[in-house]
């Protein structure tokens, strides 16, 4: 009877959206009077950030400081349509539709101001602080305020654009069964180090280092604030969480959230995070769909890790200590 | 039935209410008095998100009853800056990104405050054990744990 050692790797592909009827998600982009933008979307912040994330698309298209921008969730009956916040979608599909909206109402301020500078559009430029420049002289320039006061109150534009994202229904084809059913692949590697009492059949991880592929990091922290809680929640998925815990009478699992187990402050493996961004060709400023791939990779990492560690394969997961005794019992019988 | 009066000190401001016996402080805060600092996760005991100081003591708000907080002094996140200020423990965990959906943060602020009243300078292991009563179930505790670290270097730094 020993503690034992072992170490595995895993690789991930992960999709971004789905493709049940098609995937669509809609957004509507408009100013104030007085220049501050409205992104107004029915896609749900859970926590993730996509109100920042969304805030920051706008205003990166339109070219105003992100704290111009004010993102509006608020209510699936009476807002644009979106299919949801899931399958790690919302930022590439969301953001997508933004964009659309955003380059929409950009070009109207444009021809707002050109009206009011008198130039032409094409010979416009923001400067990313409020103001917008005649391109070469920038002596030349008119506040984002004005031009919004101006369309509002004396040339009766509504500076606002549409968006719309839709990765259409894939079908497959008759004869292969080919099909495209998901779009822009993240990917994610992990190594883990497990230690494995043989005689109670406890695991502790002692270590997970992970890559993540993300396409481009729209917000740096926020990336790595969500894959540090992911990879967590990827150790929980491999050896606690399940509402069934005991073995073989259902009567003596848990009722309630209280009793569905997972890791604490202190049952947590030294956790590394490495991001590498390769931006994704039809992503929002070249970002994928980190979201759930996050908690994916530490999975078969701990499985693989439990094999090199004790010699037996779970396959059912949790991986819980009862599991891996009946399976070393298996082995040792054989 | 008839109500109980409870007189208390909340953040600083005497506060008076009448509630039904047997109303917990979390009831009476949120929906009463209209601090909704406190979180109601669980309403038993387990999550931690509804946690207050009371006379210098970390309280679950959802297992205290009201009538028995008469005359005491309670402390929640939401009185926690002042003049605008943000207290270190708010300000570290915006800086280390220590929040998520934010649901567990008033709770958290308040097991690591009171950890910081009596240990100014915590070990790794004491901000674990001080925040093990807490749920959190966005982070993975990792920010949490570095957030209240960095409150306590901030302060010490402040009184040096
Ligand atoms: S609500 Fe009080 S501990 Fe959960
Ligand atoms: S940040 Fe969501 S529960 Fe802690």
């Amino acid at each position: 009877m020993a503690i034992r050692r072992g170490r595995g790797v895993a690789a991930i592909n992960y999709p971004t959206g789905m493709n049940l009827g098609g995937d669509p998600t809609q957004a509507l982009v408009h100013s104030t009077p007085t220049g501050n933008f409205m992104v107004t979307l029915s896609s749900v912040d859970l926590g993730q950030g996509m109100k920042q994330i969304m805030a920051q698309i706008c205003a990166e298209t339109i070219g105003v400081p992100t704290d111009r921008v004010v993102v509006d969730t608020a209510d699936t009956d009476t807002g644009p349509h979106c299919m949801g916040t899931f399958a790690s979608r919302g930022t590439h599909r969301a953001g997508n539709a933004v964009i659309q909206a955003a380059r929409e109402a950009r070009q109207v301020m444009l021809e707002v101001a050109a009206e009011e500078l008198e130039v032409n559009a094409s010979d416009l430029e923001t400067d990313g602080q409020g103001k917008i420049l005649v391109k070469g002289a920038p002596q030349k320039s008119i506040s984002i305020f004005d031009v919004a006061l101006s369309a509002h109150f004396k040339r009766g534009r509504s500076i606002s654009g549409r968006g719309m994202f839709l990765i259409p229904r894939s079908y497959p084809e008759k004869e292969t069964g080919a099909m495209k059913p998901s779009t822009c692949y993240a990917h994610a590697c992990t190594v883990a180090e497990v230690e494995v009492d043989d005689e109670t059949g406890e695991v502790t991880v002692l270590t997970v280092k992970n890559v993540f592929e993300i396409g481009r990091a729209l917000n740096p922290k926020m990336v790595e604030q969500q894959l540090v809680g992911g990879s967590w929640m990827g150790i929980s998925h491999a050896l606690y969480e399940t509402t069934e815990p005991y073995y073989p009478n259902r009567d003596h699992g848990g009722t309630d959230f209280n009793q569905y187990l997972m890791p604490g402050p202190g049952d947590l493996a030294e956790t590394e995070i490495i991001v590498l961004e390769r931006p994704s060709a039809d992503g929002p400023y070249g970002a994928k769909g980190p979201g759930e791939m996050c908690a994916n990779p530490q999975i078969p990492a701990v499985a693989n890790a439990v094999f090199d560690a004790v010699g037996v394969r779970i396959d059912t997961l949790p991986i819980t200590p009862e599991r891996i005794l009946r399976a070393l019992k298996a082995q040792a019988a054989n | 039935m008839a109500k109980v009066p409870v007189q208390f000190t909340l953040n600083g401001s005497e506060t008076a209410e009448f509630v039904d016996s047997g109303t917990t402080l979390l009831h009476t805060l949120r929906d009463k008095i209209g601090d909704t600092s406190p979180k109601g996760g669980c309403h038993q005991g387990t999550c931690g998100a509804c946690s207050v100081i009371i006379d210098g003591e970390l309280r679950l708000s959802c297992l205290t009853l009201a009538e028995t907080c008469d005359g005491a002094v309670i402390s929640t996140t939401s009185g926690l800056s002042e003049n605008g200020i943000l207290h270190p423990l708010q300000r570290a965990f915006l800086d280390t990104f220590a929040t998520q959906c934010g649901f567990c943060t008033p709770g958290m602020i308040m097991a690591a405050k009171v950890l910081l009243d009596h240990t100014p300078n915590p070990s790794r292991d004491e901000v674990v054990e001080a925040l093990s009563g807490n749920i959190c179930r966005c982070t993975g505790y990792e920010p949490i744990i570095q957030a209240v670290l960095t409150a306590a270097r901030s302060n010490s730094q402040n009184a040096a």
